[in-house]
This record gives structure tokens, C-alpha cells and sequence, in this order.
């Protein structure tokens, strides 16, 4: 039999893995400068969670019987592992990283029906169980030491520090967001909690206690800058997301000052840069038009200031994601692109009274 | 002049320049042509000769049969030596009627009048007369010319537009003819004008073909054809898209360009039509554009229709690297072909040998959900969720979100990053719903035969009853009677 080739018979340079690789590459520089940052564990911690994903996601093909190979080339395994590398604490023990990425890969995707069928981002559905699961070890951080440092743990100190559990209490600290709200159970005041703590300067170069995917955010916006420059991504999502949070914190903290963070307290902390730039803009769990995408990232951003302020956890970037990620299918319900020659209900328009182009179309 | 924004659509690479700084060049007649008596949209032509009959260039072959249809005539002069099926422009290879002629080599026209001033001529009389030459949109779309001319006179079209738009990557031959005949176009743009009575002409060409923009202004000046730029996208050439482009309005779904007051037609129609209204020449030949990687020397060649795509081919220097596909027309909507014996038609604007790396095609993957395909469509369908119904059988799923309105033309699969055959998805649940349709109306005739029958024998059924009864009523009348004669009798004789 002859196979039937089809209509269009050219295609655009691009497949799923050259996606993926773009967005790793993106990914890179705020890597780098994590590894450079916390030293060898975070390099340990980086490299455990993308093997135990590829190990995963090699098991679960071989049940189904696929080609693991081809499946695993794909790269959207690896990138999970990655972006869940970098919300963990960077000195993490190595378990956390296993079971997250196993999790990821394996619960949050390959049974939902593999690679694109997946309602909950992984990488965030394995963080939020992992720090319900292992609220200990999940926001137990350490001040920044740089390679070359006098706290910089050598090669096998670090290995000791992600796999044997080494602890080290001269190092512990609390990240920003934690520290607030931990001072404000303790009823002392917004302004106080930062005096000693907080420097914008800082948290743009990312210089500071936190995970590794949340101190760079001068480099993590280049990433984003760059995705959205190659196409990879658009910018609905980021910017919406950004909006979400600035928007309410500007209004609060000019009301009360004493009592809520301003914009660039919040713009600058957690994980925000990276989820408006590299979890939000997650094609399979956002809906399908720019104009969705922009509620989805509103949504997810006005989510993630409501718990950083009102709820429990100090951040709650991963939760806002998973919240939005289940309305997904709603949003897409709602919004849909209008068809050429009708009208939004899908009417055809009549041909007396033609609608004439106005601007933006999702 | 302000455009209108347009949606979607992709910036496939043009691969123009393969072809576009070659001239246009005439075929040598071929031996052989083969010529289709389907052509066109509608009816196929009733053919009128038999084999062994003599014909002459520009000589009918095929009448046009009912309301939408053209006719066929002979692209060269020459005996008729075959009238039967021959390999057609088919996906699946099928083949379709066709008449062969063996070429005697004069290549002699049928003597036709000229017409020193066409404008002369009445409207209803130039569309009769386009109707005659067999002039079909040779866009691709090749919907009978005579048909939309007529409609969009009766419906006071106010806006006439000609597209120059030529938005396939690869095909040339639009441009070249705007280059080399501009002036023979604007006249058959003016009698088009004429013959639908619109007071706007404005012609739309892609900004990437400015020698071509050029001549055409050039050639319109002092008249009242508007020469316009158009962006370089992919499709700007689909007729829904340049009236966006140019006159802000959309036509209705399921409607008609005529029902907003504006008709459409290609650069290659017009030139065709002022060839036939000035000299009397039916369409028979067209410019077509040879290129592809896999073509040795690619070029804009004018050629018979009938002639084999081989011909063209081998006339442009054969392969200088095997193919991996034959395609005929452009490369986002032609068609493949399986032998290059499949002659040339009146809407074939090029043909195309292409290598596996032009072609660039893999191995669908499974779907992201990254709505490349939602921004590249320019009809504002949701490509990945049609496909998804259809995947699941469901092909009413995908009509409910949009699939009558599909183009089919081809930007979601070439943004596609999962390679998803989209439009092959597509297409084949047209196929499944024209299925449906045709089902049930065999199942609607069927069932009105039968109510039929039904009724039919209810009726003999009555009507013998009837006579029955009618019988039995005379025969009781009667013995009613003689029983009262008998009675009457009886009293008379007592």
C-alpha cells in the first residue's frame, strides 16, 4: 500500500523537542548562577531529579510497551525534573528529589495519559506534595555560599549534604517570604521583619536565601525575555501573571503600608519570575487562546498574592498554578477564537450590516 | 491606503526565487494531450467528439452540462485517438474521463473573430462569451467564471477585487504574468469590471513581488483599476482574506462575496477573459511554475492544458536529485501525485518535485496542547480540539466547534511542533460527514419509496373495495328491484 501524504507539504523547523530544548536553554543561565550560588549540593540536588525522571518515565514506557527512546527524546520529562530542581531547597537530601521527580513524571503525568494529557502541571503537583508531605525538609534553607567561599562545601562535603543528610546548622536560614510571615505570627510589624532582611538590589541579582529557581530573577527574566523573543512562548501569560500580583499589592500597600508588601517586595520574591515565565506559560495545562492565557495568568497571580497573604504557607505560587490548571478547561470552554463571517455565539453575521476589523482577536 | 488586520496565518519560507526571475517560457507542443472534461467545479462536460475525428485549436471538445459547469476545448489541432478515463490529479490515483488528441503539429486555431472594441459588447454578452471560452477561476479554485459574473451583476456587486495575492510558497506564474502582461491584464480587469457593472476595482498584491506591483501600477494608471500592496502571509491569497485585507468587511459564513457587494477574481482569470473577449480564444493553455529542489532548472513555463506533468518536467531539465514528492499545485495545499502522467488542468499553477528536506515531515507526535495551531488559523478555529473529537470518532464534535468553516489550508499542520497531520484529520471527517449526508438521503429516499409503496397499495386496496362494494350495491339494487316487481306482480294479480 501506498502511504497517503498530505497536504501541507512543508512544514515549519520546529518539533516538540526543539521546544523543550529552547526552554532548558532558557533555563540555563538562572541555573548556573543557583549552582554557583549553593554549590556542589545544588548541583547534586539538580542532577538526582532529572535522572530519577528519566529513569521514571523509561519504567512506565516499558509497561506501555513504547519505544522508550523516542518517547524520552522528547525532552518534556527532563524539563519537568528541571523545573522542579529549581523550586527545591538547594541542599535538599537526595530522597526529596527521587520521590518529587518520580511523582512528577509518573503520577502527575504518564497516568494521566503521558505527554500532553496531563490536567496539573507535574512539576508543581510534585512540589505541593512533597511540602505537604515534607514540610521539614522542604523549608529547611541556607544563606547563600558561593563557589570559593569559606562556607562552600567541597565535592564530597556535598555529596555528604544530599545523600548522607549532613546537617548544617550555621547555615540554616529562612527565605524572605517565610521570614515575613513567621515575624508576623510572631506580631511584628512588615517594616521591622524587612529592615535587616530585605534589599530589592539583592533579590534582582539574587543574592539571597531561597531555592534555586527563585534568586535569579534578573536571569530568569532573561530567559523568559528570550522565549518570548523565539516564539516559544507569548507573552499573555507572564505579564497577566506579573499584573495579578502587582496589581492588588500596589493597591493594598498604599492603603496600609504597615501591614501589606508593595509590588517589588512581591514582584521580586519566590517563585514568582519563574512561574510567570516558565510554569504558567506551560502550553499543556493552559487554555488554548492568547486571550484565555491572560485570565489563566491573571488568575494564578491574584491567587498567589491572596495566600502569600492571607494563607498559611509564605508562597503559594505552586498552588495558584494547580488551582488555575483545574479552571483550565472552563477558561477554555468560555473563550474561543471568533470564527471568520461570524459572530462570537458562532451566528453568521449578516450581510447587510458586515462587521468590519476591529483590532485584537484572540 | 489603510489595510485591514487580518488573523492567523504562517510565514512558510517562499522559495520564490527558484522560479521568479525566470521568464515565461512556451512549452513545445507536446505529442500527446490529455484533456479532462472535469475541469471545474459543478457537472463535468458532455464530450463531443468520437475517436478519429479531426479537430481544430480552440475547437469545442466537451459542453458544459447544466448550471454550473464549462466546456472543454482542444488545446492544440490534431486527431482525437482516445475518449475514455486517464490517470487524474487525485490522491488516491483514481482517474476520470478524459479526451485524448494526438498532436498534428500546426497548431491551427479555429478562425474566430476578432472584437476591436470589447466595450462595445453588452455585460450579459461578455459573460456569455466568458461562459463560451470555458474560463474557470484559475486560482485553483476553478469555479465556473461565467457563473460568478452573472450572479454578481444580478446582485449590484459595487466592489470588484483581483487577486494577485499568489501566497504559495514556490509558484511564480501569477507574478511573472503581472510582470510580462500587465497590460493584457488590466484590460480583462476593465471588461470584468464592465461586464458585473462595479464601481471599485482595486487589485491586491503581496508586498514581496514589487517588480510585479510595478508593472501592474504602471499598466493601471490613468484608469480605474487601484493597484494595492497586500502583506507577504500565508494564506493572502485565500479570496476571504484579501476582501478582509482590502475592504475591512468579512463575508457571512455559508455566504457568498457577492452578498457584501464584492466579487473576486485571480489575475490569470482576468488575463484569460480579454483573450477571449478580444480574439475569441477559449482557455487552453495556462502559465504554470516549475520548481522544487528535486528540478534541475526551474521556470514559468505557458502550456497546453492536457499536457502531461512528465512533459514539463523533463522540458526543465529533468531531476538533478531524486524527489521524494510530486506534488501539483503549491506545497501547503496541492496535491500529491503518484504518477507525473497526470495532465496539466486549468487551475494547475504549478508543479512541484520536492526533496525530503523541503518537505521536512515526521513522525507525529502527540499533542501538547501549544495552540500554535489556535494563532496560525486564519478562521479563528481551534484546530487541536477538532482533532481531538475526530481522533475520538466523534466528528460532529468537531462541526459543532467550526469544522464547515475549515479551509483546509494547511497552516495549523505546518506550525504544528507535534507534526499532527491536521488538516489530513480534517479532510477526513468531511469525507465521513458527505458520507453521512449521502446516507441519509439514500436512507430519506428510500423510506419515501416505500411510504409510497404503502400508500399505493392502500389505494388499490380502497379501490377494490370500492368496486366491490359499488358491485355489491348494483346487484342489491337490482334483486331489490325484481323483488318489488315481483311484488307488484303479485299485488296486480291479486
Amino acid at each position: 500500500m501506498i502511504p497517503v501524504a498530505h497536504s501541507p507539504h512543508a512544514h515549519a523547523p520546529i518539533t516538540v523537542g526543539k521546544v523543550m530544548v529552547m526552554v532548558m536553554l532558557a533555563l540555563t543561565p538562572a541555573t548556573m548562577f543557583g549552582f554557583w550560588l549553593y554549590g556542589w549540593p545544588a548541583i547534586n540536588v539538580w542532577a538526582v531529579s532529572l535522572l530519577a525522571a528519566l529513569i521514571g518515565e523509561a519504567l512506565v514506557i516499558r509497561l506501555q510497551q513504547r519505544a522508550v527512546l523516542p518517547a524520552l527524546m522528547d525532552g518534556s520529562g527532563l524539563l519537568t525534573a528541571w523545573l522542579l530542581a529549581l523550586s527545591l531547597p538547594p541542599w535538599a537530601p537526595w530522597w526529596i528529589a527521587v520521590v518529587g521527580s518520580l511523582f512528577a513524571v509518573i503520577i502527575s503525568k504518564q497516568l494521566f495519559g503521558g505527554l500532553g494529557q496531563n490536567v496539573f502541571n507535574p512539576a508543581m503537583a510534585a512540589r505541593v506534595m512533597l511540602l505537604i508531605s515534607f514540610p521539614m525538609e522542604m523549608t529547611t534553607w541556607i544563606t547563600p555560599a558561593p563557589f570559593g567561599s569559606v562556607h562552600s562545601p567541597g565535592w564530597l562535603d556535598g555529596l555528604a549534604v544530599t545523600f548522607s543528610g549532613v546537617h548544617v546548622d550555621a547555615m540554616a536560614s529562612a527565605s524572605l517570604l517565610g521570614h515575613v510571615k513567621t515575624e508576623f505570627t510572631r506580631g511584628i510589624g512588615l517594616e521591622q521583619a524587612l529592615s535587616d532582611y530585605y534589599a530589592p538590589l539583592d533579590a534582582l541579582w539574587g543574592n539571597r536565601t531561597g531555592s534555586l529557581g527563585e534568586t535569579a530573577a534578573l536571569f530568569l527574566l532573561a530567559g523568559g525575555l528570550f522565549l518570548i523573543a523565539k516564539r516559544i512562548i507569548t507573552w499573555h501569560a507572564p505579564v497577566a501573571m506579573l499584573l495579578g500580583v502587582a496589581i492588588p499589592a500596589l493597591v493594598f500597600s498604599s492603603v496600609n503600608p504597615a501591614h501589606y508588601a508593595g509590588p517589588v517586595y512581591h514582584l521580586l520574591s519566590g517563585g514568582l519570575i519563574m512561574g510567570a515565565f516558565f510554569i504558567v506559560t506551560d502550553p499543556v495545562t493552559s487554555p488554548n487562546t492568547v486571550t484565555g492565557q491572560f485570565i489563566f495568568g491573571l488568575g494564578c497571580g491574584l491567587l498567589t498574592w491572596i495566600i502569600r497573604t492571607w494563607g498559611g504557607y509564605p508562597e503559594g505560587v505552586a498552588f495558584a498554578v494547580m488551582l488555575m490548571n483545574a479552571v483550565t478547561p472552563i477558561i477554555d470552554h468560555y473563550v474561543k477564537p471568533r470564527i471568520y463571517g461570524r459572530d462570537r455565539k458562532g451566528v453568521a453575521i449578516s450581510p447587510v450590516k458586515p462587521i468590519a476589523s476591529t483590532g485584537k482577536e484572540s | 491606503m489603510k489595510l485591514f488586520r487580518l488573523r492567523g496565518g504562517v510565514h512558510p519560507e517562499s522559495r520564490k526565487e527558484l522560479a521568479a526571475e525566470r521568464a515565461i517560457r512556451v512549452l513545445p507542443l507536446p505529442e500527446r494531450l490529455f484533456v479532462p472534461l472535469q475541469q471545474h467545479v459543478g457537472a463535468p462536460a458532455q464530450p463531443l467528439v468520437q475517436v478519429g475525428d479531426r479537430v481544430r485549436k480552440g475547437q469545442l471538445i466537451g459542453a458544459s452540462q447544466g448550471n454550473i459547469s464549462a466546456p472543454v476545448h482542444a488545446p492544440t489541432s490534431g486527431r482525437i485517438v482516445a475518449v475514455g478515463d486517464y490517470p487524474a490529479a487525485h490522491p488516491s490515483g483514481l482517474t476520470a474521463p478524459a479526451v485524448t488528441i494526438e498532436s498534428d503539429g500546426e497548431d491551427r486555431w479555429l478562425e474566430t473573430g476578432m472584437t476591436t472594441d470589447p466595450f462595445s459588447l453588452s455585460p450579459e454578452e461578455i459573460a456569455a462569451r466568458v461562459g463560451s471560452a470555458g474560463i474557470v477561476g484559475l486560482g485553483g479554485a476553478t469555479f465556473p467564471s461565467a457563473v460568478k459574473l452573472n450572479l454578481s451583476r444580478k446582485s449590484n456587486v459595487r466592489t470588484l477585487i483581483i487577486n494577485g495575492g499568489e501566497c504559495e510558497p514556490y509558484i511564480t506564474s501569477d507574478d511573472r504574468l503581472m510582470r510580462e502582461r500587465a497590460a493584457e491584464i488590466v484590460e480583462g480587469v476593465r471588461l470584468i469590471r464592465y461586464a458585473v457593472g462595479a464601481t471599485e476595482v482595486m487589485v491586491g498584491i503581496e508586498e514581496n513581488k514589487p517588480a510585479a506591483l510595478a508593472a501592474m501600477q504602471a499598466a493601471a494608471a490613468g484608469s480605474e483599476v487601484r493597484v494595492l500592496a497586500v502583506p507577504a502571509m500565508y494564506p493572502m491569497g485565500w479570496d476571504k482574506q484579501m476582501i478582509k485585507a482590502l475592504t475591512g468587511c468579512e463575508v457571512p459564513a455559508d455566504g457568498r462575496s457577492a452578498d457584501i457587494g464584492v466579487l473576486v477574481h485571480n489575475v490569470a482569470t482576468a488575463y484569460a477573459v480579454r483573450d477571449a473577449i478580444r480574439f475569441g480564444r477559449p482557455l487552453v493553455s495556462r502559465m504554470v511554475t516549475v520548481s522544487g529542489g528535486a528540478v534541475a532548472e526551474p521556470g514559468n513555463l505557458e502550456v497546453p492544458i492536457g499536457t502531461p506533468v512528465e512533459t514539463l518536467f523533463r522540458f526543465c531539465g529533468g531531476f538533478s536529485n531524486k524527489p521524494a514528492r510530486l506534488v501539483l499545485g503549491g506545497p501547503m495545499m496541492g496535491i500529491e501525485l503518484y504518477t507525473a502522467a497526470v495532465p496539466i488542468v486549468k487551475g494547475t499553477s504549478g508543479v512541484l518535485a520536492l526533496t525530503a528536506r523541503e518537505i521536512g515531515s515526521l513522525q507525529p507526535a502527540p499533542c501538547i496542547r501549544c495552540s500554535s495551531c489556535v494563532r496560525a488559523c486564519p478562521v479563528g478555529l481551534l484546530p487541536l480540539e477538532m482533532a481531538a473529537h475526530i481522533r475520538a470518532g466523534n466528528s460532529n464534535g468537531a462541526v459543532s466547534r467550526g469544522l464547515k468553516d475549515c479551509i483546509a489550508c494547511g497552516c495549523c499542520s505546518f506550525v504544528c511542533p507535534s507534526h499532527i497531520p491536521l488538516v489530513h484529520y480534517f479532510n477526513f471527517a468531511k469525507g465521513e460527514l458527505m458520507a453521512q449526508e449521502r446516507g441519509k438521503l439514500k436512507l430519506e429516499a428510500t423510506r419515501k419509496l416505500a411510504d409510497e409503496r404503502i400508500a399505493r397499495m392502500q389505494r388499490i386496496e380502497r379501490e377494490r373495495q370500492e368496486a366491490a362494494a359499488k358491485r355489491k350495491a348494483a346487484r342489491e339494487a337490482k334483486e331489490r328491484e325484481a323483488k318489488q316487481k315481483q311484488a307488484q306482480q303479485a299485488a296486480e294479480i291479486a
